[in-house]
């Protein structure tokens, strides 16, 4: 293996360095906690005198919180596609989707998340509701939406048989009377409501997409003299007889409606009716302030880590120790700007494995710190036992980084949505490491060796050194 | 210390902790959380005053909800467990829920208020979900040990004498798995047995996370095994090469692991429910990883090269 004899650079560079390290670390401070920035402005007068203030700037990325943090609900609901062929089934499960945003929209959710999965053969749509007070509400307003069919009548024969299997109590799921036709609530245009002229019964008008023209069109011809029935979420709730072919692509539906349950079949036949029914299958809610509880329990536990992992830095490894924790620092500030840039959603385990990678960030410093006690033993200067204990430990450094960037790439694919967070903070977090620990670390040392560090060699000693 | 001349007793220490894992794992299984098996998990909290378990229990019989399990969280909470129901069920099991001692016994201030019940979490998933998941899990195992084994035998591929590189790849996933990650799902095992701990998604994600920073630890131990053998060009025992690499990667290993182990014992102590257990898991890894790198990774290798010679 080529080994390259790295240049270092003069302590003068590296000071300059140094304090430009210095500067984006408090930058991105600022950044990451702009309510600081914004007191500071606030105490200076700056604020006064122009009315800036950070949150309020273009600059200002809030962090997104997962759903566990803020408080919400991840649904996953199934599609049943059986009735719709393979290559239509992409774009019916598009169309449910607009609908559910459409939904999803009318409780003025912030950014909610309405997605199509596909998992084998099997259709999904996932919806999550962040921070949304009554989840149930919510729930059920989705679960509700109408999913519309229009079906022809069975030919005469094959009901007596159904009604006859029937009697024997199988089959209980099929309907004798009616079949499924390709006409459903995908073909729906648009819904009126209006009262017959001589009932005064409300009657509800559906107008249909051109495909839906042609389609009920073909059906009322195939079906004269034989009812044509509307279902509604699975049941009937009219079954007029067709008189004959109806070419314009409008449908009437007189069922048993008061005025008040016919506007709000309206209202939802208008903002969708689903191509395709749904079924929940999987839920999680949290509620707001248990999730707020556990993000305090996290930053606490973040703080409390960072604080013993500075402190056996420091107390082992003295000044290499402390420059250690300098550099940590700033990788804990360009990995939380990170998070808030591309924007990566913080889940309970997601800041844990932001926390679990502060504890592996300081392994390139371990490595290279026992490295360099190492050389010096050997008695050479400090400078060359720098340079040396950081060669040397690239190797091993690159390896384990490598080997665990594998697991977190697995992690993220094999992830649910919990787990995806843990493994991309993870993985930010070991890139950046390498980073921090043995570019900014490096700099940091060379800036602080000054000709008269020579004599204070001890500084660079453990604790207990053997 | 003489860690390679003591290898056997590391090697029986370990032996033993690997096969009370097996029969751990043999005997008493791994409880499957709802992420695999699908079902409910209901953590409520009641305004007032909680109500006994048994009454609970007896609440929630006409729902035909299968095995219900109820456990008591803090002072006023109560996590309740069962099979995957579906919304309009969920509804009424609160609401049956909120008439429990509005309806229930005689109160005890003698005023009638109808407890309110607040849903802290509520997660139902349904059991295609589930064997999906426990299907991915494994793949994702099966996964990550290959690309593991692959990257190191490609890492060592100049260091082929005495041990062939793949040998050092082999030497550390093996051991990541048979080691670090069985030992832990043993313990949850039997954690499982007697504290009813289950596992979920976290501790397969806590198992492949020990499996990353086991080899990670095993391979920094092989860096200096191969950088030695690099200076000293086959001019003494292999052993003893691998002796001396154990000793100076020591130091390493363990302050390593230290501050790994700090940053999880705060995750433990103070990070909340949802990553209690994991952050458990991954300490357990952490231990037995560091343990398996020092005392069980590097003996296999000089044993599989005297195997090999002997041969």
């Amino acid at each position: 293996m080529a080994i390259e004899k790295k240049k270092s650079f003069k302590p003068r560079t590296a000071r300059v360095l140094a304090i430009v390290f210095l500067f984006i670390g408090i930058l991105l401070g600022f950044f990451n906690v702009p309510s600081y920035f914004d007191r500071f402005l606030a105490w200076s007068g700056i604020r006064d005198l122009t009315g800036f203030t950070f949150q309020q700037s273009l600059l200002h990325f809030p962090f997104r919180l997962g759903l566990d943090i803020q408080g919400g609900t991840h649904l996953v609901y199934q599609a049943d596609v059986n009735n719709i062929s393979t290559s239509e089934q992409g774009s019916s499960m598009e169309a449910v989707r607009d609908v559910i945003e459409r939904r999803v929209n009318l409780f003025g959710v912030a950014e909610p998340l309405v997605q199509v999965e596909r998992g084998g053969a099997e259709w999904r749509l996932i919806v999550e509701l962040a921070g949304i007070k009554d989840i149930n509400a919510a729930i059920r307003l989705i679960g509700e939406t109408p999913y519309l069919e229009f079906k022809e009548a069975r030919p005469d024969a094959e009901r007596d048989q159904i009604l006859e299997r029937q009697k024997e109590g199988k089959m209980l799921n099929e309907d004798p009377y009616f079949l499924a036709t390709e006409l459903t609530g995908r073909h729906l245009k648009k819904t009126e409501l209006s009262f017959n002229n001589q009932t005064y019964q409300p009657e509800i008008t559906l107008e249909l997409t051109d495909e839906g023209k042609v389609l009920f069109a073909e059906l009322t011809k195939k079906n004269i003299g034989k009812p044509l029935a509307i279902y509604l979420d699975g049941a009937p709730i009219s079954a007029p007889v067709v008189r004959e072919e109806i070419t314009g692509g409008k449908a009437q539906i007189t069922g048993d409606f008061t005025p008040k349950s016919a506007k709000e079949l309206v209202g939802r036949l208008n903002a969708g009716a689903l191509p395709v029914p749904i079924k929940l299958i999987a839920q999680q809610s949290v509620e707001a302030s248990l999730g707020k509880e556990s993000l305090e329990r996290s930053l606490s536990a973040g703080i409390i880590g960072f604080i013993l992992v500075a402190a056996f830095m420091i107390f082992w490894y003295r000044l290499p120790g402390l420059i250690a924790i300098l550099a940590l620092l700033l990788y804990t500030a360009i990995v939380l700007a990170i998070f808030k840039l591309i924007p990566v959603t913080l889940t309970a385990a997601g800041i844990a494995g932001f926390i679990l990678s502060i504890g592996m960030a300081v392994d390139a410093n371990v490595l290279i710190f026992e490295r360099l006690k190492e050389e010096l033993r050997q008695d050479k200067g400090l400078q060359d036992s720098l340079e040396e204990g950081f060669r040397r430990a690239w190797t091993s450094i690159r390896d384990s980084n490598i080997s665990s960037l594998i697991t977190s790439a697995i992690l993220y694919w094999f992830g649910t949505s919990v787990i995806k967070g843990f493994a991309l903070t993870l993985g930010i977090g070991i890139l950046i490491s390498m980073f921090s620990a043995i570019w900014v670390t490096r700099t940091l040392l060379i800036a602080v060796l000054t000709k008269r560090a020579q004599n204070w060699k001890f500084v660079f000693f453990s604790g207990f050194s053997k | 210390m003489n860690i390679i001349g003591h290898k056997y007793i590391f090697l029986a220490i370990s032996g033993i902790l690997i096969l009370g894992s097996f029969l751990a794992l043999a005997f008493w299984g791994l409880k499957p959380a709802i992420d695999f098996t699908g079902g409910s998990l209901l953590e409520v909290e009641f305004s007032g005053n909680r109500p006994s378990i048994e009454s609970v229990k007896s609440k929630l019989e006409p729902f035909d909800l299968g095995n219900i399990i109820i456990q008591p969280v803090e002072k006023k909470g109560m996590i309740l467990r069962f099979k995957h129901i579906d919304e309009a069920l969920y509804q009424l099991i609160i609401t049956a829920l909120g008439e429990q001692e509005a309806s229930g016994k005689q109160p005890e201030s003698g005023i009638r208020n109808p407890e309110t019940v607040i849903t802290k979490r509520f997660d139902s998933i349904g059991p295609t979900i589930g064997r999906e998941l426990s299907r991915r899990a494994l793949a994702a195992l099966v996964l990550a040990s290959v690309g593991i084994i692959l990257y190191l035998a490609w890492a060592f591929r100049n260091v082929s004498k005495p041990v062939s590189s793949w040998k050092y790849g082999v030497i550390a996933v093996v051991v990541a798995f048979l080691h670090d990650v069985l030992i832990p799902v043993g313990i949850f095992a039997a954690l499982g047995n007697f504290r009813n701990v289950e596992v979920d998604a976290l501790f397969i994600t806590a198992l492949l996370t020990i499996l990353g920073f086991s080899v990670h630890d095993t391979i920094v131990v092989f860096d200096r095994i191969r950088e030695n053998l690099r200076i000293l060009k086959g001019s003494e025992p292999f052993a003893m090469t691998v002796e001396k690499s154990v000793k100076s990667t020591l130091v390493r290993s363990v302050n390593t692991s230290l501050t790994v182990l700090f940053v999880i014992l705060a995750i433990f102590f103070s990070g909340g429910e949802t990553v209690h257990y994991f952050s458990l898991a991954l300490a357990l890894g952490v231990v037995f990883g560091t343990y398996s790198s020092i005392f069980i990774a590097s003996p296999l290798l000089v044993i599989w090269n005297d195997w090999t010679k002997s041969k």
